[in-house]
């Protein structure tokens, strides 16, 4: 009887113990997993700098949506922006945190690396599978001087949904009309062709280890792992190579102001120098916090990450906001969140 | 009156037989009283024992209840998850090719196909090695080595299936993507009917390469149950084979494995069974492709890995989630199917 009473006891204590030290209890935040390593940075950083510490998971974006929605976390994050009246009937705020671009890598023997020039009309069919060969006419127009061998075309595609390949697809269906009749654009669609690998780092073995093949991975990523690229046409008719200044100008070039929640396409832009697949990953944070305190400490966070964490995301192969956004941003915080 | 009432219902005598204070006088020492090593201490402590018991049995109960409460639960609420999806496709789910979340039609039919497929090609691929393993154990192998060779088909099933996924991806994918597969289409290339047949990117990823790696996965488990059941063998039966001039592989043939055949399909069975389910690995070498395949090499998917793949993107409350659930109740039921017919299989033999 008395041990069970001193167990009891120990268990009660234990957890007040709990309760009473989680006063400083860390942000939560849930979804993308694109921006997660920034996410992460900032959030060492901002518990050094301001006292708010981050404990960001990255389950996926259409994950970061539903726990945001039944407001199991913090904030929630999504790659693809959430539309206009799913965020009304959820009663949640969107901005964006930063950007980054997709980029086609290719594995074709004697290309040299960022070397090989292609159209969006172009991946489109090799993505429906109509181009299936390295020295198609179409592909050796657009490229006099590169050999390109008689091999087929090996296209691989993320498996697993993901924001890379709603941006991709996003992409696809605003150049070619077929793509967007016949497939459409979703963080997973029905691939016509080629075959499915998990994340990036899966897209960009199967790329290796499969002569003739072609894949897209977020930029971050193929910078890290020198991925050989291709160019890319954009809208003003320039093949541009995929690099911070190409992001950047795609930045600059859409129009931020004219969506609600800033759901800004930064596909094809119209800019000289644009890189025609970016996109931003942004933030859903509810407008009805329970907890002020915490929600107070989740726009502290992101206050803090706009004045601070542009170099973090730049040394990580991120594009940081332009800074006309980042003030329309918290012209938003300052009207929309109780804190 | 806390006495009186406390006391009322009850005859003067409470279970142990200890008179209780009908006048209400000396409570405080009653229960004292009890448990003093008075000649009344034998029987409380009996009816101490008894209350355990009770206890214990309303505890193991409890405990086994549950389990069934749980799978039923878990079967109820795929079910109810599920329902959505197959009330707007109907029994057509089932066999539905057309997977697209984007017009948002679903079916299940590529992945119940790459699921059944991939599994009954790692059977016959496992089958006779697991045979052969089992054969070797029980029969030829002399004693010393019994015990190393079986402890090592237990470790082999010990290992985490994403240590399979791996080994396959990055080990198997290379060597069919880099060596078999374009050798093949190289030397084909020019010859008009065979180029078609080998045509296409050398991905080394699909069917075969998933029925391979899932072969070596459910091989220790085939191998195992094998080995034990020609184990009990009376041997008698062999002996008395031996003595009449039967030669090692005639008594396997026709005393061990006729003893032995309905144990024998249920050891298969629970390997299928791990097949049908298994995620990971397949996920990684499978191809992951929503179209049915014409040829082995060809890509797939299975109703574990597109669950495993599209869940993290679908949001609550959507068709597709429904349908990745309905995908859930259609594995558990063929999965269920199996395993019962395992467990059938497998029960000890009766006297015969």
């Amino acid at each position: 009887m008395t041990r069970f009473t001193s167990l009891v006891g120990t268990a009660i204590l234990g957890l007040s113990a709990l309760a009473g030290g989680a006063s400083a209890e860390p942000i939560t935040g849930a979804g993308a997993t694109f921006p997660a390593p920034v996410y992460a940075k900032w959030g060492e950083a901002a518990k050094a700098a301001i006292g708010v510490e981050l404990n960001y998971q990255a389950i996926g974006s259409g994950g970061g949506q539903n726990q945001v929605i039944n407001r199991t976390v913090d904030f929630g994050a999504s790659d693809a922006p959430m539309a206009e009246d799913k965020l009304k009937s959820a009663n949640l705020v969107q901005f964006p945190t930063v950007m980054g671009g997709v980029v086609p890598i290719v594995n074709i023997p004697g290309v040299k690396d960022d070397a090989l020039k292609l159209t969006g009309e172009i991946l489109a069919d090799i993505y429906m599978g109509r181009i299936t060969k390295w020295n198609d006419p179409r592909i050796a127009a657009i490229n006099p001087g590169i050999a390109l061998p008689r091999i087929a075309i090996a296209p691989a595609y993320r498996a697993d949904g993901s924001g890379t390949t709603f941006v991709f697809t996003s992409y696809l269906a605003a150049i070619s009309p077929d793509w967007k009749a016949k497939v459409g654009a979703a963080t997973s669609v029905r691939w016509l062709a080629g075959n499915g690998a998990r994340g990036n780092d899966g897209v960009a073995a199967t790329v290796r280890q499969v002569r003739g093949g072609i894949g897209y991975v977020e930029s971050a990523y193929a910078t890290q792992n020198k991925l050989s690229a291709t160019q890319l046409r954009n809208r003003a008719g320039h093949f541009v190579t995929p690099s911070r200044a190409s992001f950047v100008a795609a930045a600059e070039s859409g129009d931020w102001s004219a969506n609600p929640g800033f759901a800004v396409s930064l596909i094809d832009t119209a800019g000289e120098a644009a890189w025609p697949i970016v996109s931003a990953t942004f933030i859903l944070l509810p407008r009805d916090s329970e907890d002020p305190a915490r929600a107070a400490d989740v726009v502290k966070f992101f206050e803090w990450a706009y004045a601070n964490g542009d170099t973090i995301a730049t040394d990580l192969e991120y594009v940081a906001l332009p800074a006309k956004v980042k003030d329309a941003v918290r012209a938003v915080w300052r009207a929309e969140i109780k804190h | 009156m806390r006495c009186a009432q406390s006391g009322a219902p009850k005859s003067s005598t409470d279970v142990a037989g200890v008179p209780l204070n009908p006048d209400c006088t000396n409570l405080d020492r009653t229960v004292p009283d009890i448990a003093a090593p008075a000649p009344t201490a034998r029987p409380a402590r009996r009816s101490r024992a008894v209350s355990g018991d009770t206890i214990y049995a309303a505890a193991t109960t409890t405990a086994g209840v549950f389990v069934l409460l749980l799978l039923g639960a878990i079967i109820a609420s795929l079910f109810i998850g599920g329902w959505p999806a197959l009330r707007a496709f109907g029994p057509g789910f089932i066999f539905d090719t057309e997977w697209d979340p984007v017009q948002e039609v679903f079916g299940a039919g590529v992945s119940i196909y790459g699921t059944l497929l991939t599994s009954i090609m790692a059977l016959v691929l496992a089958v006779p090695l697991a045979f052969g393993i089992a054969f070797y154990l029980t029969e030829l192998a002399p004693a010393w080595l019994r015990r190393p060779v079986g402890t090592a088909i237990e470790l082999l099933a010990a290992v985490p299936s994403i240590i399979f996924g791996m080994w396959g991806f990055y080990v198997i994918v290379p060597l069919m993507a880099q060596t078999i597969q374009p050798a093949v289409i190289d030397t084909f290339v020019d010859i008009p009917l065979l180029e078609d047949f080998f045509a296409g990117p050398p991905f080394g990823t699909g069917l075969f390469t998933a029925a391979l790696i899932l072969a070596v996965m459910v091989l220790p488990f085939i191998a195992a149950t094998m080995r034990d059941v020609f184990l009990t063998v009376p041997a008698v039966f062999k002996e008395s084979a031996y003595g009449v001039g039967a030669t090692t592989w005639e008594v396997m043939r026709s005393i061990v494995v006729p003893y032995t055949r309905a144990a024998v399909v249920g050891g298969i069975m629970l390997g299928l069974g791990r097949a049908l389910g298994e995620t990971m690995a397949v996920t990684f070498v499978i191809g992951n492709t929503n179209r049915i395949a014409t040829s082995l090499f060809g890509p797939g998917n299975t109703i574990a890995s597109i669950v495993a793949l599209e869940f993290p993107e679908s949001p609550a409350g959507s068709l597709k989630l429904a349908s990745l659930l309905a995908l859930g109740f259609v594995l558990f039921v063929i999965s269920f199917i199996v395993l019962a017919i395992s467990r059938i299989l497998l029960r000890p033999r009766a006297k015969g």
